[in-house]
């Protein structure tokens, strides 16, 4: 590697972090403006127009903000967590590709690198919890340990699907092999899966159980303020805009849209593209966590190893005959939506029994009298 | 279950509350947990505790409303209404007819403002982030409108006399009200849509923090809770007051008593209460709105001693009024409902996980001004 190499690879890795610190601050600013459209209210309006520079100020605020730091923690840990949280979940941006040419460093192994990555936060979480010597953050932390081991299996086994038809943990092979059609028809169990396990993996609703306001109060974060706070938070929406631009490139083709096929306007067509894909994936993020309750730590870990954990194998296994056989792509797209609609009946129906055994009753009263 | 193991562990004891966002208020609980599971709940209560009932015996009549306004601050009509009650029981007086059915207007608005409350705060118990609260607040503040427009302000009112009520409704409360009843009927559906039959709101909530009728009946509680465990108790059905016996509702009423239970019958009881209220807009008479009373700016009831009882929003709202016959009585007792409520909070949450006692005490539904009084 030459200097001039190492130069402009320093250059693009300082202008990819400062990229992905914008998308993050944008990506702050959505949510406030989506969700309160969920809860009739506007949102920022008051800071520039239409609230945008909300996200600005709340940085400002944030940097000159007291980073009080308990008596009783845990110094090292304490100080070191928040950077052990926030490292992983940029590093990760290194190997994914925007478009077919914007990327800092392709690699390989691209999925494999993300996931193994995406995986260390959780220690600097676990730090956090045990720095911060307080009993919500411990428990927070202990939970989202708990959580990501059982939610890293069926994501993995999920991708693998994807990889295995692919023949590749190289994030552009694997969008270049969309060019007929997407993952999600060929994969639509493994994009589930990827959802669902993604959304736990970074403690988005309904699974922000490690961090869930209403009962340990943030979880790992609750003895922190200032920068420290606001280096998981922001490591908090990169993981988020992760998982939405995984699953574009995995599963919806990526850059793949009509456009020109050449010249800068095939760069540009490209680059709206993911971003709309990305922004839809991200849309349904928010809405999720605008309209569903939390689960309890439990009911999260039988979801995992009792439904997604088979799922995931059933269309592992599913790909593998699909692909030793030759089958047509048909066969793979309609056996996996059979086996999506299977289960999504037998979830009706137990749901029907379920609502079914809720009894209610009214008394009648008229006139001060009960009535039969 | 817990796995047998040789591993020995420790209890661990969580102090949460008086300052966590779901304990309601100043509640203060010290949780016994074993992992993620409760083994032992021990309740502390007194954080908001200002003297009301010793404050009642050097104030004049009047001025014992304002503190009753403040007992239980989202249902302040009702908790008025008892003492008033008491004091007009005491005094063998009756309000007019106009001022009674005000009076019924008004409690029951709040009680589905009291509701409304307990929906925003027990979605977001459940972990619904901020959507059913926005949805609840929205419903609160219509009606607080409207009781700012009747008594002048917006929680702590004041409104209610002995003998009657501070001032007439005022012109076109009647079309105000009703226009606020057929928003209140969409709105109740969008908040049943958004919780009630919702997949993770009923694991969250279902057989969670369940109570049998006999244990509810055991520890004296009353209202919604007493309701879901399927006792059909109701003071306006038992023991009508003001013009309760001329509407037509139903009392819902659940079966396992647990915290979709309780949930449930509140949403209900919004239907109920909007029910009974267009009753009341229709039959309201015009007339006085206030029995005269008060000599010289004081009222003096006679020696003597009075007990009622109103169904609060919370459940059975008791006032207890002794009179020496001066114009501060000589004792005043409360019954607080969510206070008779909150001792069964132990049982109904051993052996759930955390996150369950957080469910249970948020559908127990208590307001610590009444607790702690």
């Amino acid at each position: 590697m030459t200097w001039a190499d190492m130069g402009w690879l320093i250059l693009a890795i300082v202008i990819f972090i400062g990229f992905i610190t914008i998308v993050v601050l944008g990506l702050t600013y959505g949510e406030r403006k989506i969700i309160a459209r969920f809860q009739q209210r506007l949102g920022p309006t008051r800071t520039g127009p239409f609230g945008l520079l909300q996200p600005v100020a709340d940085a400002l605020k944030l940097l000159a903000k007291e980073d009080f730091i308990p008596g009783s923690v845990d110094r090292l840990s304490f100080w070191i967590a928040p950077i052990v949280v926030f490292v992983p979940a940029f590093i990760a941006w290194v190997t994914i590709p925007f478009t077919r040419d914007i990327v800092i460093s392709n690699m390989e192994f691209g999925i494999f690198y993300i996931l193994a990555v995406s995986g260390l936060s959780t220690a600097g979480l676990l730090m956090a919890g045990w720095g911060s010597f307080n009993k919500y953050a411990m428990l927070g932390a202990v939970r989202s340990a708990a959580q990501l081991i059982s939610y890293e299996l069926p994501l993995v086994v999920g991708v693998l699907g994807v990889v295995m038809i692919s023949g590749s943990l190289d994030l552009k092979v694997i969008v270049a092999e969309q060019d007929g059609l997407w993952f999600a028809f060929m994969q639509p169990i493994a994009l589930v899966l990827f959802l669902i396990a993604g959304l736990a993996e970074v403690a988005r609703a309904p699974f922000d159980i490690p961090v869930a306001e209403s009962e340990v109060v943030g979880g790992p974060f609750v003895e922190y303020s200032g920068m420290h706070w606001s280096m998981f938070s922001l490591a908090e929406y990169a993981n988020t805009f992760a998982v939405a631009v995984l699953a574009t490139i995995l599963f919806l083709g990526g850059w793949r849209g009509p456009g020109p096929d050449s010249g800068w306007g095939q760069d540009v067509m490209m680059a709206f593209w993911f971003l709309l894909k990305t922004s839809l994936v991200l849309l349904a993020i928010f809405w999720v966590r605008a309209t569903v309750p939390r689960l309890r730590i439990d009911q999260l870990m039988s979801l995992a190893w009792v439904v997604l954990l088979p799922l995931a194998f059933v269309n592992m296994i599913l790909t593998a005959f699909y692909l030793y056989y030759d089958w047509p792509d048909w066969t793979m797209v309609a056996i996996s939506f059979a086996v999506l609609a299977a289960i999504g009946i037998a979830y009706q129906r137990r749901r029907v029994s379920r609502l079914a055994t809720i009894e209610t009753a009214k008394v009648r009263v008229r006139q001060g009298k009960v009535v039969a | 279950m817990p796995v047998e193991h040789d591993l020995r562990t420790v209890d661990m004891l969580l102090n949460m509350g008086p300052q966590h966002p779901s304990t309601h208020g100043v509640f203060r609980m010290v949780l016994r947990i074993d992992g993620e599971r409760v083994t032992d709940v021990e309740p502390h209560i007194g954080y908001l505790h200002r003297g009301s009932e010793k404050l009642c015996e050097r104030e004049n009549y009047r001025q014992i409303v304002t503190l009753f306004d403040r007992l239980d601050y989202l249902s302040n009509f009702n908790n008025e209404l008892g003492f008033v009650m008491a004091a007009e029981k005491l005094m063998g007086i009756e309000a007019p007819e106009r001022a009674q059915f005000i009076r019924v207007i008004l409690c029951e608005l709040n009680r589905i403002s009291s509701h409304m409350m307990f929906y925003g705060a027990y979605g977001a118990d459940v972990g619904v982030f901020g959507t059913s609260f926005m949805y609840g607040f929205r419903e609160r503040e219509t009606i607080q409108q409207l009781f700012e427009s009747v008594t002048g302000a917006r929680m702590m009112h004041s409104y209610f006399r002995v003998g009657g009520v501070f001032q007439d409704t005022p012109d076109g409360f009647e079309a105000a009200a009703g226009k606020l009843l057929s928003q209140l009927k969409r709105s109740v559906e969008e908040c049943d849509r958004l919780l009630t039959k919702n997949e993770i709101f009923l694991e969250r909530t279902r057989g969670v923090g369940a109570i049998s009728a006999a244990d509810a009946v055991d520890y004296g509680m009353s209202g919604p809770c007493l309701r879901a465990c399927g006792v059909a108790q109701d003071v306006r059905l038992i023991e009508p007051y003001l013009t309760y016996n001329r509407f037509d509702w139903d009392i819902p009423l659940g079966k396992k008593g647990d915290c979709w239970d309780r949930y449930w019958v509140r949403l209900e009881e919004v239907r109920q209460s909007i029910a009974i209220i267009e009753q009341a807009l229709k039959l309201m008479p015009k007339g006085p709105i206030q029995a005269p009373v008060a000599k010289f700016g004081f009222v003096k009831p006679p020696v003597g001693e009075a007990y009622f009882r109103a169904e609060n929003p919370r459940g059975e709202f008791g006032v207890y009024l002794v009179s020496d016959g001066k114009t501060s009585p000589y004792r005043v007792k409360i019954r607080g409902p969510s206070f008779v409520n909150l001792m069964a909070l132990r049982q109904m949450t051993v052996g759930h996980y955390i996150a369950d006692a957080v469910v249970i005490l948020g559908s127990l539904d208590i307001v610590l001004g009444e607790v702690d009084r």
